[in-house]
């Protein structure tokens, strides 16, 4: 990677394909949080905005007084069989923690990127964001989908459209060290 | 000496609970900054290095916005020490409920408290045996809040190891890093208990969560070592930390036992402790 920051705003076009896993980018617009919950209802009754380029957080938000006070990112594995509708609906990126699995690197291929946000960063996300709006608030505030503008959210890509992805790396190394321990392996991981 | 108020002693260690959870939830302890900032100076990988200019500046973010550095703002783990003229009774207990009530309304903290089995969530922070509360003899009169969130504590382990296992410590401790990777936010603080019985490694690996990270033992560098050459990196992204610190704290057992627990803690090692001031 080289050590400039890339700039893009949503709605995101064919310019995600550009990226490569490792580069840093400073994310501005319209950007949709949902988890678990909001997957099977947009599954379920459609996606509820424009998906055309449209980037989606896997955050759990604390809104108070219609604004965001805590809004780091959660766990993005969980999404990993839950994210393949949204790519073929036009959706060009999905920001998260920790990485995805090998389902979601394939339906990247040629499509859109995942991006890292760094986990426990509540107040550094929520100092970048305004609130725009939200769907499903039915399903409860950590669950809904709420509509944020970012202004230049600092993000690394994890995964990029070629198939490439840092987490993968990282963890091929962490095999490689844990293997040199002599005695049995260890369940899965 | 005079025997004090008890409904004075109650409103003061709810007072006090409360800002000490406020604090903890807002600001890091000036040891856990230390070494998240010399971390940050050595760390080698590019990615990585922009990982803790996020953790940096989310730190500074929530001091002076005075809200949370994270939205899992835990469950209240809570550490009274209780001078000789204060009578241990359920007003303490109580107390301590008081003032985590009232933290988590004031803060404001995500109520993250729920039956086990039902999931119902009591909105408030509070349950059955919960506030989680250890209470030791000592001259001030002090609580100390560590508020723990789910990602890291759900990747703690516990092995009932033989006592020819002293030299498979190690391993198990790297094993556990290696088996959580990215999902308790590293750079971790790894809490090791070592000795004592089954319950007693647990309570240890949590306490020793407590302990100043910017000093380790040449044992605690050599386990430290050993989890970064995991290369996990800060959030698995890859770099030279996995983890920051690890402390061990160990107690005796039987000749034919040998518990170790391992307590994940990610990078904010939240913690405050606060004089009761009665």
């Amino acid at each position: 990677m080289s050590g400039k920051v890339i700039q893009l705003r949503t709605p995101l076009g064919p310019e995600v394909l550009e990226l490569h896993a490792g580069d840093r980018v400073e994310l501005s617009g319209l950007v949709f949080t949902a988890r678990d919950e909001a997957h099977l209802r947009m599954q379920k009754e459609g996606i509820p905005f424009d998906p055309k380029g449209a980037v989606i957080y896997h955050c759990g938000p604390v809104i108070q007084d219609k604004r965001v006070i805590a809004a780091g990112p959660t766990t993005s594995a969980r999404m990993n069989e839950l994210s393949g509708f949204l790519f073929e609906k036009g959706v060009r990126g999905l920001i998260g923690k920790g990485g995805m699995g090998a389902t979601v690197r394939e339906q990247l291929k040629g499509r859109g990127v995942n991006f890292a946000f760094t986990g426990g960063c509540a107040a550094l996300a929520s100092s970048h964001m305004t609130l725009m709006d939200v769907f499903f608030e039915d399903l409860g505030m950590a669950e809904a989908v709420w509509a944020i503008e970012l202004d230049r959210l600092p993000l690394v890509v994890g995964i990029d459209a070629h198939g490439n992805d840092i987490f993968d790396a990282a963890r091929d190394h962490a095999d490689a060290a844990f293997r040199s321990y002599p005695g049995k392996p260890p369940h899965g991981r | 000496m005079q025997t004090p108020d008890p409904s004075r002693i109650r409103t003061a260690l709810a007072d006090a609970t409360f800002r000490a959870y406020r604090e903890a939830a807002v600001r890091l302890p000036v040891d856990v900054l230390k070494v998240i900032g010399n971390a940050a100076r050595a760390e080698t990988n590019p990615v990585a290095r922009g990982e803790f200019s996020n953790i940096l500046q989310n730190i500074r973010a929530a001091g002076e916005l005075g809200v949370p550095m994270c939205q899992d703002t835990g469950v209240p783990v809570i550490y009274l020490t209780i001078p000789p003229d204060v009578p241990l009774t359920q007003d303490l207990y109580d107390a301590v409920a008081d003032g985590v009530r009232r933290a988590t309304k004031e803060v404001p903290l995500r109520p993250n408290v729920v039956d086990p089995l039902t999931r119902h969530n009591s909105g408030d922070n509070t349950g059955e045996g919960m506030p989680a509360i250890h209470v030791k003899p000592g001259e001030q009169f002090t609580v100390t809040v560590l508020p723990k969130g789910a990602g890291a504590e759900n990747m703690s382990r516990i092995a009932m190891l033989l006592p020819s296992q002293v030299d498979q410590i190690e391993k198990f401790v790297v094993e556990t890093m290696y088996l959580a990777g990215s999902r308790p936010c590293p750079p971790v603080i790894i809490g090791v208990g070592i000795g004592g019985t089954f319950d007693g490694a647990a309570a240890l690996a949590k306490e020793a969560l407590l302990e100043p990270v910017d000093e380790m033992t040449a044992y605690e560098e050599e386990l430290l070592a050993a989890v970064n050459r995991l290369g996990i990196g800060p959030m698995g992204l890859g770099g030279d930390f996995t983890a920051l610190a690890v402390k061990v704290k160990t107690a005796g057992c039987h000749t034919a036992s040998l518990p170790v627990a391992v307590n994940i803690q990610c990078w904010a090692n939240r913690h405050a402790t606060v004089e009761v001031k009665r």
